[in-house]
């Protein structure tokens, strides 16, 4: 029970805490750019720019940091005796994440925004690119500790059966780590590109400050296009990876129960789960799954069954298949959206380039609406990657069900849950309250902002 | 020296840092809306930390992350005793951390009253809370001989450790208080100091108290020890200088105070990391919760390298935004 709902707390707060996290690091790349040009061009509409979806990257930021904080927190809180057996290799990568990405983070996010009329141009430029740059260091940082989980290496067992590190590097090379932190970092981009493109839809269709957001409508597009045409081959490359190291979570996001060679891949299915091994399928592709899994025509992918056997021939008896079904449609929610994006994107870069894109009221409307996709994706993705690794927590090491704290009671756990489900709706409340009205009257506050201050004045506060 | 000792060093020198740096912050937090009275008195206030606070906060998250990655063991004990303590201190960092960045986005008065009180309110908690904890390591707290602690959430509630929670932040008070009449200008600087000199004086009190309660709780005897003296020495100069127009000295004076009441529970702990009240051999020391010795020369390596950069750029940051901070005149907030 305790187990449960430590399980629980981590899968809600994770989840809802990696809802900013691709926002920050998108948006803050974008504004980075929206930056960079107004540097190079000197056009005032870049800098009111920069400053509108600034502070839409700064409220987003506020979240994302508390609820960061009890990411760190939960592991000894919660799993002690998960931190007590990885923490020689896995803290590593945590503390590093503070000292080289965190500081650099919040550091230079003080100084971009009470430095606009302080910092000369090129310095106050340099560090909103400081701020980008520590959002992504501190993914890959987590990235390597996560990817230790699905695939550990670089370590030994020591005499009191915990994990010792024995090879930074191995973990720095890690094929989960580099494929799935090039996978994290493209999906951040496109989060927060159709996060951008959303508001300047929004703005377009109501035709007030047209010109405006044409231009981040289009430095949205642009970036959106390539990211997401890497993001699906990159996709499918992380899935051939994890065919190899994790090959029961592959077999479980295609409900492939028997060996099978060649395979196809269902496109849906009704029914499923692990307990109901033949569930309809409905238009099997041929071939596709052992395209998607071995990257070969005709390569061979193992049944959950087979896996079953082997595994319990490894590890002794036990159940080792995850949630069959969360497999299923993980793979699938983001397989889907992610293709429609592509469409979505194809479809705008087609309109910037016959000049279309302010009149085009059906892609605006749609544009406006696809913001949502990029969170389910998002969610999808770690749904697929965490779920898929049960019943382990550290894949082949150690089991969830004997990870978690043992003096902490059910109880606490309650209340914990508890709390941190209010003070999140709260949060989300307060957010999604400050976010809207700034996407929508943001615009007036953001000219006052990027007003030259009058002369001999004191300038004006930031907070 | 052995790795484990340097890196229960640098834990120090990481807490040591959160406290003085983010304590400011904490005292700011606290006093803004009775030092600062008006809207745009409020405001001056919360911007005189505006461009640091996070850069701040930075320090304890490290701290933490540093303690998983070279005490699993420590980290591990501590933070899953603490449980119920934790997940109050995390809404007070959630309730603070928002209230900068939301406080000052709306109009509405009872928009920015709430967001004042949540800021208020976890300034106060935060070292509150994360004194209760450190008083705790030393004081000691039910642990068994597997290192898995033993009580509930009440036999955290030391004695001891509630006092170090008291004195932690009444001291980030006249921290907060000195560094207010450092960055401000006019009555709120008036305000600021007189607050400092009331504050101070009631700081000189719980810290000599605290010192002496640390003495019985260590066994040390009847002599104080040198970070002892020297931390009531800060903490009385902080006070007297608070009257004065030595703004700059009073703060390093209310700083130094601090990282003495730090350095000493550290002094005293070590080569423990947590003390169990069930029994000394159940104590967790450098030595039984420390990562393997390669973990920790990795750590070394990237501490050794990139940390003097984090201080080069902490600094430059402290350096621009230097001037004190005033209302503009036409403003209304």
């Amino acid at each position: 029970m305790a187990n449960d709902l430590a399980r629980w707390q981590f899968a809600t707060t994770t989840i809802y805490h990696f809802f900013f996290v691709p926002v920050t690091i998108g948006l803050a790349f974008l504004v980075a750019i929206l930056q960079t040009v107004w540097y190079r061009t000197d056009n005032p509409d870049y800098k009111r720019m920069t400053r509108f979806f600034g502070t839409l990257l700064l409220i987003n930021v506020a979240i994302g940091v508390v609820t960061g904080l009890v990411q760190e927190f939960q592991f000894g809180m919660n799993w002690s005796t998960y931190s007590r057996f990885v923490g020689g290799v896995f803290g590593a990568p945590l503390a590093m994440e503070g000292i080289l990405a965190f500081f650099l983070e919040s550091t230079f996010l003080g100084l971009w925004v009470f430095g606009w009329d302080r910092l000369p141009k090129r310095v106050h430029l340099a560090c909103i690119w400081a701020v980008s740059a520590g959002t992504m260091l501190s993914a890959m940082f987590i990235l390597v500790a996560n990817s230790w989980m699905q695939h550990p290496v670089g370590y030994k067992l020591g005499s009191q059966g915990q994990a010792v590190l024995t090879n930074v590097w191995a973990l720095l090379v890690n094929p989960t780590f580099v494929w799935g932190y090039a996978h994290v970092i493209l999906a951040s981009l496109v989060t927060g590109c159709l996060v951008m493109l959303a508001v300047s839809a929004w703005y377009l269709r109501k035709g007030e400050h047209v010109e405006s957001f044409h231009r981040t409508a289009k430095v949205a597009l642009i970036v959106l296009i390539p990211t997401i045409v890497i993001q699906l081959s990159v996709g499918n490359q992380l899935g051939e990876i994890e065919n190899k190291y994790q090959p029961m979570k592959i077999a479980a996001a295609e409900a492939q129960w028997t060996n099978c060679k060649p395979c196809s891949f269902s496109a849906f299915q009704i029914g499923g789960g692990n307990n109901d091994k033949t569930p309809t399928e409905i238009i099997p592709i041929p071939h596709l799954l052992s395209v998607l899994a071995t990257g070969t025509w005709s390569g061979p992918v193992t049944g959950l069954d087979e896996l079953q056997t082997q595994y319990e021939a490894k590890y002794g008896p036990g159940n080792y298949v995850p949630d069959v079904f969360i497999q299923y449609w993980s793979m699938r929610v983001m397989a889907y959206l992610g293709s429609l994006v592509l469409l979505l994107a194809l479809w705008g870069g087609w309109l910037l380039q016959r000049n279309k894109l302010r009149s085009s009221r059906l892609f605006l409307w749609i544009s406006v609406w696809a913001v949502i996709t990029p969170f389910l994706m998002n969610t999808a993705g770690w749904l697929l990657t965490e779920s898929g690794r049960q019943p382990w927590i550290v894949q082949g090491l150690q089991k969830t069900i004997n990870a978690n704290s043992p003096s902490v009671s059910v109880t606490e756990i309650w209340i914990s849950l508890a709390v941190f489900v209010l003070s999140y709706i709260v949060l989300a409340w307060a957010d999604l309250a400050l976010m809207l009205r700034y996407s929508r009257r943001g615009m007036a506050h953001a000219d006052a902002e990027a007003a030259e201050p009058a002369a001999g004045g004191a300038p004006a506060l930031t907070y | 020296m052995q790795l484990h000792t340097i890196w229960f060093i640098v834990i120090t020198v990481l807490w040591i840092g959160f406290f003085v740096l983010e304590g400011f912050d904490f005292g700011v937090g606290a006093l803004h809306m009775f030092i600062g009275k008006s809207e745009a008195g409020r405001r001056v206030a919360i911007n005189t930390i505006g461009p640091w606070w996070d850069g701040n906060e930075v320090w304890l998250i490290v701290a933490g992350a540093s303690m998983f990655a070279a005490f699993p063991g420590w980290y591990a004990t501590m933070f899953s005793a603490l449980y119920l303590a934790l997940v109050l201190l995390l809404v007070a960092l959630f309730g603070r951390g928002v209230s900068f960045e939301y406080r000052g986005k709306r109009e509405s008065q009872r928009w920015r009253n709430g967001w004042s009180w949540a800021l208020t309110i976890g300034s106060i908690l935060i070292p509150l809370l994360v004194g209760v904890a450190l008083g705790d390591l030393l004081h000691g707290l039910p642990i068994d001989s597997r290192h898995e602690f033993t009580g509930n959430f009440f036999s955290l509630l030391t004695g001891y450790g509630l006092m170090t929670g008291v004195t932690l932040l009444v001291l980030s008070l006249l921290h907060g208080a000195t560094f207010l009449a450092l960055r401000t200008t006019d009555e709120i600087r008036d305000r600021a100091r007189a607050a400092g000199r009331v504050i101070g004086v009631v700081a000189i009190v719980l810290d000599i108290a605290w010192c002496i309660w640390t003495l019985v709780v260590i066994g040390g005897g009847t002599v104080p020890q040198p970070t002892q003296i020297f931390g009531v020495i800060a903490v009385i100069f902080a006070t007297l200088l608070a009257s004065t127009e030595n703004d700059g000295w009073a703060f390093v004076a209310s700083g130094f105070a601090i990282a003495a009441v730090i350095g000493q529970i550290f002094i005293a702990l070590y080569p423990n990391v947590m003390v169990s009240s069930t029994n000394d051999a159940y104590n967790l020391t450098v030595n039984n919760a420390a990562s393997g010795h390669y973990a920790l020369v990795v750590m070394t390596v990237v501490v050794v390298l990139f940390f003097p950069i984090v201080l080069l750029y902490q600094g430059w940051s402290f350096h621009v935004f230097r001037r004190r901070v005033s209302a503009p005149p036409t403003s209304s907030g």
